[in-house]
């Protein structure tokens, strides 16, 4: 009869799962992370093959989407489960919300005996530590405020690297009238945002950048300069092609890199499309800091936040902790992946050019106080801050709100958020 | 008078010329993956997303079943197929098993508040799936099957049971009365009914909705992201983080090869059981 | 008491027993996590649950948020089409394939297979399909014909329908599958006797055929209108809620201020005013079926 045949059915998976669940094995660190592919996933590959050294099995969690939250949205289920991954890639403020709830380790014994406080600049370790306890370790430092160009077309149109906003217009005017599209982007709300936050940097400065979109003081993001932002991006908006919308960064690259555009303006991770294409960083393509933000860097650091977790887990998410810290995983690590590491003794022997210039900056700008989070990326305001930016600077960018609205659009967000 | 095979003629043409037209676009996207899937990612690269391939490979279906990047490890799509595998055949059979009976109890045993019971489950399946996660993590952390394919079982079997119970009792509802009748008279019991009676008759119903469960548990995301641990993630999962990846070379004709091998079961059981698929419908699992 | 007497009650009680395990699932988790996310509504709760009561503030916030108001206008053009091309569509065929067509199995086949596939690969083909650059407007460029010019997606007034067509692509013909058997399932005599009152054609059709389909109707209505209010897969997959705002829906709006935007007291806000709004349109719908079904 057939019910019974379902039955059995149902009592033979029942003990194939009771056989699956008492599998036991070695001590294993869940880790849960979003780089799924590329140089990104072949960077941690080093990480995993260090752990197996000391005895410790990497156990991979990867869940991509939407630059990590969809990870974020799994975290919230493991953690509410009473389930958590031992660590997980974070990126700012998410950091700090987490260390809120009161759920994370305390590496401050590893961190001592390593001497981290003094190898990591203070303003990364703003998002690492909380209550003056180490939570979290920094992998690398991206920066955001980069111009990504075509050396071929620049060489072809006499355009020298632009330092200025009026240079910068100058020259992107120059490729829109030799027919190509100037500005290669991605209108997705993120890709915006990033646009924004160098155009942000470059019309106020540091100081006004930490005001309006740190601090998020009303006066300036009600002033003259903020205005002057929202109609600079109106301006860099005519050098968009019109299909940009919804457009991946990393087609925005292609685009670049075949020479159907001249600039691209977005963190350095661009740089990894360059190279797979086999492209040369100073011959094929051109780095530069976005004009009139020369002595600033703006950064977004990966980090893996550590949970609380007992027993010998403990003793493995240590392990894990210190070799992520290791100066030679760390120089490995963002040579794969585009970034420059985290800690500023690591030497810059194999990186390029464009690395070499990325540590180089890093190092000036923390100590000239000028190392400052990237609101796109979460390491200047908490996360329902940034997607009120993000709602407006899209909205704007789309042309549904015009600059008087979008002003004021901002303000409310910021103000209902606060 | 014109012969009526003639006068038939024109509107045949017409009707069949209408309904070529509805295939093409129905099959439009299948063919736009599938062309896309046989092509080197240069010939995607340059040319047009309709042209069919130039030079054929089957590179990129190898890749995305045994060696495209799905995390830290390259495994291809291939160690998550078995986890969606168990996960969908029983939740597949309990959902089902418990639609029927639920089914057979509300068309033919009403009791006293049968019709706001069925009302219940019937308004269920409006629930928005994103209020669900939070609350369904809390349970599933008490009963100990936190990242369990148990676990995923049990959250698939309940939110499959408003359908699965809607499917048996519509069917059952049309199901003679008189038959039911006789067998209570002739002594049989509450199972003895079930089984001897309603079950044996209810292949086309069974069918219909093991295809509806089979198809919705398969292609589950959220849930299988959410409540799966490293060792049960489904294939959706690893669909979503080869395709979603933030960096690294889109390789487009793997993603497409990937999605269609992630979509195989159910377009097979689609293919394959279409036909009792319809019949299964035409014999009243979703008529009232 | 004998045990005749046992059995019998125990046979009274079964298919209350039967049925009360999954009533109890229902209850709990459905109807349980609904009370559960109207208590988080009135809390101030950011990026999991907390207890601390806020009142209605998130519903304050929720409303003069114009996010909130794109996303339920959207969903009311979104849904209100959707379900209407489905319907009208999956009619149509239905229709057409029951004019004793040559390879009924094939076609059919093919106009069902959509719905085998999930949204995320739905969204993706069609995001490809649609995109000016790459898709139909540049192959119909390179047959010659470079007038040609869809790029709907790309449009902020336009893009809401691409979600209209890859969705009725999706489901149109499941849809048809339950109008076919509805069609089939009329009895020949009925049909015999009206063409006898002279009934032809689309009379025939109008005024007895299709008033005949209403429970096939009523199947369809409640599988579109679920998918309709839960299409999130769709979104994300095909425009990601863009260009700007264009395509957000209360289901987008939903999670990322649950999820992304550590916001959980309005996503739960905005979640309990969307399940108000469907049990107002829906439960007297499913009254007014089921129960003038039982006396019809």
């Amino acid at each position: 009869m057939r019910p019974t045949i379902l039955m059995r059915t149902c009592l033979a998976v029942l003990f194939a799962w009771c056989l699956i669940a008492t599998r036991a094995g070695a001590v294993e660190v869940e880790v849960l992370h979003w780089w799924t592919a590329g140089g990104e996933a072949a960077a941690l590959g080093i990480l995993k093959d260090r752990l197996k050294e000391s005895g410790i099995d990497w156990k991979d969690v990867p869940v991509a989407g939407g630059g990590g939250t969809q990870a974020m949205t799994v975290l919230r289920a493991r953690v509410t489960s009473g389930n958590p991954p031992v660590a997980v890639q974070m990126l700012g403020f998410d950091i700090v919300d987490w260390a809120e709830l009161g759920v994370l380790a305390d590496l401050n014994e590893t961190a001592a005996a390593e001497h981290w406080d003094r190898v990591i600049p203070a303003a990364i370790q703003r998002f690492s530590k909380a209550d003056g306890r180490w939570i979290a370790v920094p992998v690398d430092v991206h920066s955001v405020n980069w111009v990504w160009a075509n050396q071929a077309l620049l060489d072809e149109l006499k355009i020298a690297q632009p330092r200025t906003w009026k240079d910068f217009i100058a020259a992107l005017k120059k490729v829109k009238d030799s027919g190509r599209i100037a500005l290669a982007h991605g209108g997705q709300p993120w890709q915006d945002a990033t646009l924004f936050d160098s155009v942000v940097m470059l019309t106020g400065g540091p100081d006004f950048y930490r005001q309006a979109l740190i601090d998020l003081d009303s006066e300036a993001l009600d002033s003259d300069t903020m205005r002057e932002v929202f109609d600079r991006m109106l301006v860099l908006r005519g050098f968009v092609d019109d299909n940009f919308s919804g457009r991946d960064w990393n087609l925005a690259t292609a685009m670049v890199i075949r020479g159907e555009a001249a600039f691209q303006v977005m963190g350095d991770w661009v740089k990894g499309e360059f190279i797979t294409a086999g492209k040369v960083p100073g011959k094929d393509f051109a780095c530069f800091r976005f004009p009139g933000t020369e002595n600033t860097v703006l950064f977004n650091s990966d980090q893996f936040v550590m949970f609380r977790v007992g027993g010998e887990m403990r003793e493995a998410q240590l392990k894990l902790a210190t070799a992520i810290m290791n100066p030679k995983f760390q120089s490995a690590f963002s040579v794969i992946k585009g970034s420059v590491p985290a800690r500023t003794d690591v030497p810059d022997a194999d990186f390029d050019a464009c690395g070499k210039q990325g540590m180089a900056d890093l190092a000036r700008a923390d100590a000239a106080g000028t190392l400052i989070g990237s609101m796109a990326h979460g390491h200047a305001a908490p996360a329902a801050v940034k997607n009120a930016f993000y709602d407006v600077i899209t909205a704007h960018f789309n042309g549904e709100l015009d600059t008087e609205e979008a002003i004021e659009e901002l303000l409310d967000a910021v103000e209902s958020v606060r | 008078m014109v012969d009526p095979r003639y006068s038939n003629l024109l509107p045949r043409t017409l009707l069949y010329l209408v309904l070529a037209l509805f295939v093409a676009f129905y099959l439009m996207p299948l063919y736009v993956m599938l062309a896309n899937s046989f092509k080197p990612l240069a010939e995607i690269r340059a040319g047009g997303l309709l042209s069919p391939p130039e030079d054929w490979t089957v590179t990129p279906w190898l890749a995305a079943w045994s060696s495209a990047a799905i995390g830290v490890e390259a495994t291809g799509l291939k160690p998550y197929f078995l986890n969606s595998v168990w996960m969908v055949i029983a939740a597949v059979a309990i959902s089902t098993l418990l639609g029927a009976l639920n089914g057979y109890v509300l068309s033919k045993w009403r009791f006293h508040g049968a019709g706001l019971c069925f009302g219940l489950m019937l308004f269920a399946c409006f629930i928005p799936f994103q209020i669900v996660l939070i609350p369904m993590a809390q349970i599933l952390g008490m009963l100990g099957l936190a990242g369990t394919v148990s676990g995923l079982v049990l959250v698939h079997v309940i939110y499959g049971l408003s359908f699965t119970t809607l499917f048996f009792r519509n069917y059952y509802a049309s199901f003679p009365d008189d038959l039911v009748r006789a067998a209570l008279i002739d002594g049989a019991g509450f199972f003895t009914l079930f089984g001897r009676i309603l079950l044996p008759n209810s292949g086309p119903v069974i069918v219909v909705t093991v295809i509806w469960q089979f198809t919705n548990i398969w292609n589950d995301f959220l849930f299988g992201v959410s409540f799966a641990d490293a060792d049960s993630q489904p294939l959706t999962v690893a669909l979503n983080n080869l395709v979603n990846s933030s960096t690294g070379v889109k390789e487009y004709n793997v993603h497409f090869a990937g999605a269609i091998l992630a979509a195989f079961p159910t377009l097979l059981v689609y293919v394959l059981a279409g036909r009792y698929f319809v019949r299964g419908l035409l014999s009243g699992a979703v008529k009232g | 008491m004998s045990a005749e007497g046992m059995a019998a009650g125990l046979q009274r009680l079964m298919p209350r027993l039967v049925f009360s395990p999954s009533l109890s699932l229902v209850l709990i988790f459905i109807y349980g996590f609904i009370i559960y996310s109207i208590y988080l509504s009135f809390t101030s709760s950011r990026i999991l649950p907390v207890n601390d009561w806020a009142g209605l503030a998130n519903y304050l916030r929720l409303f003069k948020l114009p996010h909130w108001h794109i996303a339920i206008r959207n969903l009311a053009v979104f849904g209100s089409l959707y379900i209407t091309f489905c319907i009208a569509l999956g009619l149509l065929l239905a229709i057409l394939l029951d004019q004793k067509i040559r390879l009924e199995g094939g076609i059919r086949a093919v106009l069902l297979y959509p719905m085998a596939l999930s949204f995320i690969v739905t969204g993706t083909a069609w995001k490809w399909l649609l995109d000016p650059g790459i898709g139909l407007e540049h192959s119909v460029h390179l047959l010659g014909f470079t007038n040609f010019h869809f790029g709907w997606i790309k449009d902020g007034g336009l893009a809401i329908y691409t979600l209209v067509i890859a969705a009725v692509w999706h489901t149109s013909g499941f849809v048809m599958a339950l109008f076919l058997a509805g069609l089939r399932g009329i009895d020949e005599e009925v049909l015999k006797a009206a063409r006898i009152d002279g009934a032809a054609g689309l009379r025939l059709y109008t005024r007895i055929v299709i008033p005949q389909l209403r429970p096939a109707l009523f199947s369809a209505v409640i599988v579109l209108t679920h998918l309709a209010i839960k299409s999130y897969d769709l979104v994300i997959a095909l425009t990601g809620g863009g260009p700007g705002r264009a395509t957000e829906l209360p289901a987008t709006f939903m999670y990322s201020y649950t999820f992304t935007r550590n916001q959980m007291g309005i996503g739960a806000a905005a979640a309990v005013i969307m399940l108000m709004t469907v049990a107002a349109v829906m439960i007297p719908y499913l009254h007014a079926e089921t129960d003038g079904r039982r006396h019809g």
